[in-house]
Protein backbone atom coordinates (compact mmCIF):
# COMPACT_ATOMS: atom_id res chain seq x y z
CA UNK A 1 0.00 0.00 0.00
CA UNK A 2 1.23 3.85 -0.76
CA UNK A 3 2.32 5.32 2.19
CA UNK A 4 2.66 9.21 3.02
CA UNK A 5 6.24 7.93 3.64
CA UNK A 6 6.51 7.63 -0.27
CA UNK A 7 4.54 10.62 -0.71
CA UNK A 8 7.59 12.39 1.74
CA UNK A 9 9.85 11.16 -0.94
CA UNK A 10 8.57 12.62 -3.99
CA UNK A 11 8.13 15.60 -2.60
CA UNK A 12 11.73 16.11 -2.49
CA UNK A 13 12.37 15.29 -5.78
CA UNK A 14 9.27 17.65 -7.05
CA UNK A 15 11.08 20.09 -4.94
CA UNK A 16 13.80 19.77 -7.33
CA UNK A 17 11.78 20.32 -10.20
CA UNK A 18 10.53 22.93 -9.25
CA UNK A 19 13.56 25.20 -8.06
CA UNK A 20 14.85 24.39 -12.35
CA UNK A 21 11.60 25.66 -13.87
CA UNK A 22 11.35 29.34 -15.00
CA UNK A 23 7.59 29.81 -15.13
CA UNK A 24 8.08 33.04 -17.16
CA UNK A 25 6.00 33.78 -20.41
CA UNK A 26 4.14 30.65 -19.82
CA UNK A 27 1.03 29.29 -21.98
CA UNK A 28 -1.79 29.01 -20.16
CA UNK A 29 -4.44 25.99 -21.01
CA UNK A 30 -7.73 27.00 -19.41
CA UNK A 31 -10.63 24.35 -19.49
CA UNK A 32 -14.47 25.32 -18.47
CA UNK A 33 -15.45 23.43 -15.95
CA UNK A 34 -19.03 24.48 -14.70
CA UNK A 35 -22.03 21.67 -15.12
CA UNK A 36 -22.24 22.61 -18.83
CA UNK A 37 -18.65 21.60 -18.94
CA UNK A 38 -19.19 18.86 -17.31
CA UNK A 39 -22.15 17.30 -18.48
CA UNK A 40 -20.85 17.62 -22.08
CA UNK A 41 -17.03 15.51 -21.07
CA UNK A 42 -15.03 17.88 -19.98
CA UNK A 43 -13.32 16.29 -17.00
CA UNK A 44 -11.57 13.52 -19.55
CA UNK A 45 -10.92 16.53 -21.90
CA UNK A 46 -9.10 18.37 -18.27
CA UNK A 47 -7.09 14.86 -17.66
CA UNK A 48 -5.98 14.17 -20.73
CA UNK A 49 -4.65 17.64 -21.35
CA UNK A 50 -2.89 17.45 -17.87
CA UNK A 51 -1.33 14.06 -18.43
CA UNK A 52 -0.26 14.69 -22.08
CA UNK A 53 1.68 18.16 -21.52
CA UNK A 54 3.65 16.54 -18.74
CA UNK A 55 4.01 13.44 -20.97
CA UNK A 56 5.20 15.71 -23.69
CA UNK A 57 7.99 17.90 -21.33
CA UNK A 58 6.29 21.11 -21.54
CA UNK A 59 5.39 21.23 -18.22
CA UNK A 60 7.35 23.89 -17.19
CA UNK A 61 5.91 26.20 -20.34
CA UNK A 62 2.37 25.72 -20.15
CA UNK A 63 0.15 25.43 -17.41
CA UNK A 64 -3.67 23.75 -17.36
CA UNK A 65 -6.03 25.56 -15.24
CA UNK A 66 -9.96 24.98 -14.75
CA UNK A 67 -12.79 27.90 -14.94
CA UNK A 68 -16.32 28.31 -14.71
CA UNK A 69 -18.97 28.65 -17.29
CA UNK A 70 -17.44 31.08 -20.59
CA UNK A 71 -21.16 31.59 -21.24
CA UNK A 72 -21.12 29.78 -24.78
CA UNK A 73 -22.39 26.38 -23.36
CA UNK A 74 -23.50 24.20 -26.68
CA UNK A 75 -19.95 24.59 -27.53
CA UNK A 76 -18.63 22.49 -24.40
CA UNK A 77 -16.43 21.27 -23.59
CA UNK A 78 -14.58 24.84 -24.18
CA UNK A 79 -11.19 25.23 -24.04
CA UNK A 80 -9.30 28.21 -24.17
CA UNK A 81 -5.26 28.58 -24.81
CA UNK A 82 -3.55 31.87 -23.97
CA UNK A 83 -0.36 32.82 -25.84
CA UNK A 84 0.78 36.13 -24.42
CA UNK A 85 -1.71 38.48 -26.46
CA UNK A 86 -3.17 35.49 -28.92
CA UNK A 87 -6.12 33.87 -27.33
CA UNK A 88 -7.31 30.51 -29.52
CA UNK A 89 -10.79 28.92 -28.43
CA UNK A 90 -11.20 25.45 -28.87
CA UNK A 91 -14.60 23.79 -28.99
CA UNK A 92 -16.68 20.69 -28.64
CA UNK A 93 -13.29 19.07 -27.19
CA UNK A 94 -13.15 15.40 -26.46
CA UNK A 95 -9.95 13.72 -25.08
CA UNK A 96 -8.51 12.85 -28.78
CA UNK A 97 -9.07 16.45 -29.76
CA UNK A 98 -7.10 17.18 -26.75
CA UNK A 99 -4.32 14.81 -27.60
CA UNK A 100 -3.52 16.77 -31.17
CA UNK A 101 -3.85 20.13 -29.85
CA UNK A 102 -1.32 19.33 -27.21
CA UNK A 103 1.19 17.92 -29.94
CA UNK A 104 0.30 20.37 -32.57
CA UNK A 105 -0.46 23.92 -31.05
CA UNK A 106 1.29 23.19 -27.75
CA UNK A 107 4.52 21.21 -28.94
CA UNK A 108 4.92 22.97 -32.47
CA UNK A 109 2.75 26.09 -32.15
CA UNK A 110 0.21 25.14 -35.16
CA UNK A 111 -3.28 26.33 -34.22
CA UNK A 112 -5.42 23.49 -35.11
CA UNK A 113 -7.97 24.96 -37.08
CA UNK A 114 -10.74 23.00 -37.67
CA UNK A 115 -11.38 22.25 -33.58
CA UNK A 116 -11.47 25.87 -33.12
CA UNK A 117 -14.99 28.04 -32.84
CA UNK A 118 -14.49 30.04 -35.61
CA UNK A 119 -14.29 26.15 -37.78
CA UNK A 120 -17.78 24.93 -35.68
CA UNK A 121 -21.00 24.54 -36.25
CA UNK A 122 -23.84 24.14 -33.65
CA UNK B 1 -25.13 13.41 -16.11
CA UNK B 2 -23.50 10.45 -17.54
CA UNK B 3 -22.09 9.28 -13.05
CA UNK B 4 -22.99 10.61 -10.25
CA UNK B 5 -19.29 11.23 -9.63
CA UNK B 6 -20.10 14.06 -12.57
CA UNK B 7 -22.34 15.91 -9.89
CA UNK B 8 -20.50 15.73 -7.43
CA UNK B 9 -18.12 17.71 -8.99
CA UNK B 10 -20.34 20.46 -10.16
CA UNK B 11 -22.09 20.19 -6.87
CA UNK B 12 -17.94 20.81 -5.48
CA UNK B 13 -17.26 23.13 -7.21
CA UNK B 14 -20.10 25.53 -5.91
CA UNK B 15 -19.19 25.08 -2.38
CA UNK B 16 -15.41 26.29 -3.60
CA UNK B 17 -17.19 29.50 -5.15
CA UNK B 18 -18.53 30.10 -1.85
CA UNK B 19 -15.42 30.79 -0.38
CA UNK B 20 -14.88 26.82 1.38
CA UNK B 21 -11.21 26.47 2.51
CA UNK B 22 -12.31 22.79 3.39
CA UNK B 23 -14.67 20.17 1.36
CA UNK B 24 -15.94 16.96 2.98
CA UNK B 25 -17.05 14.80 0.40
CA UNK B 26 -18.59 11.40 1.80
CA UNK B 27 -19.98 8.39 0.31
CA UNK B 28 -21.80 5.67 2.01
CA UNK B 29 -23.08 2.63 1.07
CA UNK B 30 -25.55 0.58 2.88
CA UNK B 31 -27.54 -1.73 0.10
CA UNK B 32 -29.72 -0.30 -1.08
CA UNK B 33 -29.70 3.01 0.05
CA UNK B 34 -26.00 4.97 -1.02
CA UNK B 35 -26.01 8.63 0.38
CA UNK B 36 -23.51 11.33 -1.12
CA UNK B 37 -23.05 14.21 1.02
CA UNK B 38 -21.17 17.35 0.20
CA UNK B 39 -20.34 19.51 2.99
CA UNK B 40 -18.70 23.30 2.79
CA UNK B 41 -17.62 25.24 4.86
CA UNK B 42 -17.96 28.63 2.64
CA UNK B 43 -20.12 31.38 2.88
CA UNK B 44 -23.92 29.80 3.51
CA UNK B 45 -26.92 30.86 1.27
CA UNK B 46 -29.96 32.89 2.89
CA UNK B 47 -32.77 31.15 3.54
CA UNK B 48 -34.70 32.70 0.57
CA UNK B 49 -31.60 31.03 -2.12
CA UNK B 50 -32.09 28.09 -0.21
CA UNK B 51 -35.68 28.04 -1.35
CA UNK B 52 -34.70 28.89 -5.11
CA UNK B 53 -31.64 26.70 -5.18
CA UNK B 54 -33.60 23.33 -6.55
CA UNK B 55 -35.39 25.65 -9.46
CA UNK B 56 -33.28 25.45 -12.84
CA UNK B 57 -33.94 29.10 -13.51
CA UNK B 58 -32.67 30.36 -10.75
CA UNK B 59 -28.88 30.80 -10.95
CA UNK B 60 -26.55 33.49 -9.36
CA UNK B 61 -24.10 33.55 -12.83
CA UNK B 62 -24.90 37.08 -15.05
CA UNK B 63 -23.58 35.05 -18.38
CA UNK B 64 -26.69 33.16 -18.43
CA UNK B 65 -30.25 32.34 -17.19
CA UNK B 66 -30.18 28.67 -16.03
CA UNK B 67 -28.64 26.79 -13.26
CA UNK B 68 -28.85 22.92 -14.05
CA UNK B 69 -26.53 21.88 -11.30
CA UNK B 70 -28.20 21.11 -8.25
CA UNK B 71 -32.12 20.72 -10.13
CA UNK B 72 -29.74 17.62 -11.92
CA UNK B 73 -28.74 16.12 -8.77
CA UNK B 74 -31.97 16.21 -7.20
CA UNK B 75 -33.71 15.04 -10.48
CA UNK B 76 -30.88 11.84 -10.46
CA UNK B 77 -31.57 10.98 -6.72
CA UNK B 78 -35.69 11.25 -6.78
CA UNK B 79 -35.62 9.31 -10.16
CA UNK B 80 -34.57 6.06 -7.68
CA UNK B 81 -37.23 7.04 -4.83
CA UNK B 82 -34.36 9.08 -3.00
CA UNK B 83 -34.18 13.13 -2.04
CA UNK B 84 -32.07 15.33 -1.84
CA UNK B 85 -31.50 17.70 1.43
CA UNK B 86 -30.03 20.86 1.61
CA UNK B 87 -29.31 22.37 4.89
CA UNK B 88 -26.99 25.76 4.97
CA UNK B 89 -25.85 28.34 8.15
CA UNK B 90 -24.87 31.73 6.45
CA UNK B 91 -22.07 33.88 7.98
CA UNK B 92 -20.71 34.71 9.73
CA UNK B 93 -22.88 32.61 12.25
CA UNK B 94 -20.57 29.96 13.79
CA UNK B 95 -20.63 26.73 11.53
CA UNK B 96 -21.44 28.32 8.94
CA UNK B 97 -21.29 26.91 5.19
CA UNK B 98 -24.12 24.23 2.89
CA UNK B 99 -24.42 20.86 2.79
CA UNK B 100 -26.30 18.58 0.40
CA UNK B 101 -27.24 15.38 1.41
CA UNK B 102 -28.84 12.53 -1.92
CA UNK B 103 -30.07 9.76 -1.24
CA UNK B 104 -30.29 7.17 -4.05
CA UNK B 105 -31.55 3.22 -4.13
CA UNK B 106 -28.68 1.29 -5.84
CA UNK B 107 -31.69 -1.36 -6.76
CA UNK B 108 -33.56 0.83 -8.55
CA UNK B 109 -33.21 0.66 -12.53
CA UNK B 110 -32.69 5.04 -12.73
CA UNK B 111 -30.53 4.81 -10.49
CA UNK B 112 -27.07 6.10 -12.52
CA UNK B 113 -23.66 4.15 -11.68
CA UNK B 114 -21.50 6.48 -9.33
CA UNK B 115 -18.85 6.42 -11.98
CA UNK B 116 -14.80 7.07 -11.62
CA UNK B 117 -14.65 8.70 -8.12
CA UNK B 118 -10.59 8.91 -8.83
CA UNK B 119 -11.01 11.15 -11.60
CA UNK B 120 -13.58 13.57 -10.02
CA UNK B 121 -11.04 14.07 -6.87
CA UNK B 122 -7.87 13.86 -8.88
CA UNK B 123 -9.50 17.17 -11.10
CA UNK B 124 -10.90 19.18 -8.03
CA UNK B 125 -7.55 18.87 -6.36
CA UNK B 126 -5.61 19.82 -9.63
CA UNK B 127 -7.90 23.33 -9.84
CA UNK B 128 -7.82 23.65 -6.67
CA UNK B 129 -4.71 23.27 -4.39
CA UNK B 130 -5.53 25.26 -1.72
CA UNK B 131 -8.92 23.52 -0.68
CA UNK B 132 -8.86 20.82 1.96
CA UNK B 133 -10.48 17.71 0.52
CA UNK B 134 -11.23 15.23 2.43
CA UNK B 135 -12.81 12.18 1.32
CA UNK B 136 -14.64 8.97 2.71
CA UNK B 137 -16.25 6.46 0.70
CA UNK B 138 -17.72 3.44 2.44
CA UNK B 139 -19.07 -0.01 1.30
CA UNK B 140 -19.53 -3.34 2.67
CA UNK B 141 -16.05 -4.79 1.51
CA UNK B 142 -14.09 -1.60 2.50
CA UNK B 143 -13.19 1.87 2.51
CA UNK B 144 -11.96 4.52 0.28
CA UNK B 145 -10.04 7.51 2.67
CA UNK B 146 -8.53 10.79 1.17
CA UNK B 147 -7.35 13.49 3.36
CA UNK B 148 -5.94 16.39 1.46
CA UNK B 149 -5.07 18.13 5.28
CA UNK B 150 -2.49 15.28 6.08
CA UNK B 151 -0.83 15.42 2.26
CA UNK B 152 -0.16 18.82 2.96
CA UNK B 153 0.99 18.35 5.97
CA UNK B 154 3.47 15.87 4.40
CA UNK B 155 4.08 18.35 1.24
CA UNK B 156 5.57 21.26 3.44
CA UNK B 157 5.74 24.10 0.56
CA UNK B 158 5.34 21.78 -2.31
CA UNK B 159 1.59 22.39 -4.89
CA UNK B 160 -0.28 19.73 -4.32
CA UNK B 161 -0.97 19.86 -7.73
CA UNK B 162 2.07 19.21 -9.06
CA UNK B 163 2.55 16.33 -11.89
CA UNK B 164 3.89 13.79 -9.88
CA UNK B 165 1.94 14.54 -6.90
CA UNK B 166 -1.52 14.33 -8.87
CA UNK B 167 -0.07 11.07 -9.91
CA UNK B 168 0.54 9.53 -6.58
CA UNK B 169 -2.67 10.89 -5.48
CA UNK B 170 -4.23 8.94 -8.12
CA UNK B 171 -2.46 5.31 -7.93
CA UNK B 172 -3.03 6.02 -3.78
CA UNK B 173 -6.99 6.08 -4.53
CA UNK B 174 -6.56 3.49 -6.91
CA UNK B 175 -5.20 1.05 -4.79
CA UNK B 176 -7.72 1.63 -2.28
CA UNK B 177 -10.59 1.09 -4.90
CA UNK B 178 -8.83 -1.94 -6.06
CA UNK B 179 -8.66 -3.32 -2.29
CA UNK B 180 -12.78 -2.82 -2.37
CA UNK B 181 -12.55 -5.08 -5.58
CA UNK B 182 -10.73 -7.81 -4.06
CA UNK B 183 -13.10 -7.49 -1.06
CA UNK B 184 -16.28 -8.28 -3.84
CA UNK B 185 -14.63 -11.37 -5.33
CA UNK B 186 -13.73 -13.06 -2.08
Amino acid sequence: MKSLEELARIREQTKAKIALREKEGAVRVVVGMATCGIAAGARPVLSTFVEEVNGSGIGDKVSVEQTGCIGICQYEPVVEIFDGDEKTTYVKMTADKAKRVVAEHLVKGNVVTEYTIGAAKV
Amino acid sequence: MQELSLNILDITMNGIAAGADTMRISIEEAYPAMTISIRDNGCGLSEETLEKLRDPFFTSRTTRKVGMGVPLFEMQAEMTGGNLEISSVEEPAEGHGTTFKALFYMHNINFVPLGDMVSTLITLIQGNPNIDFIYHHHTANGDVDLDMREVRETLGDVPVNEPDILLWLQSFLEEQYEAIKEGERL
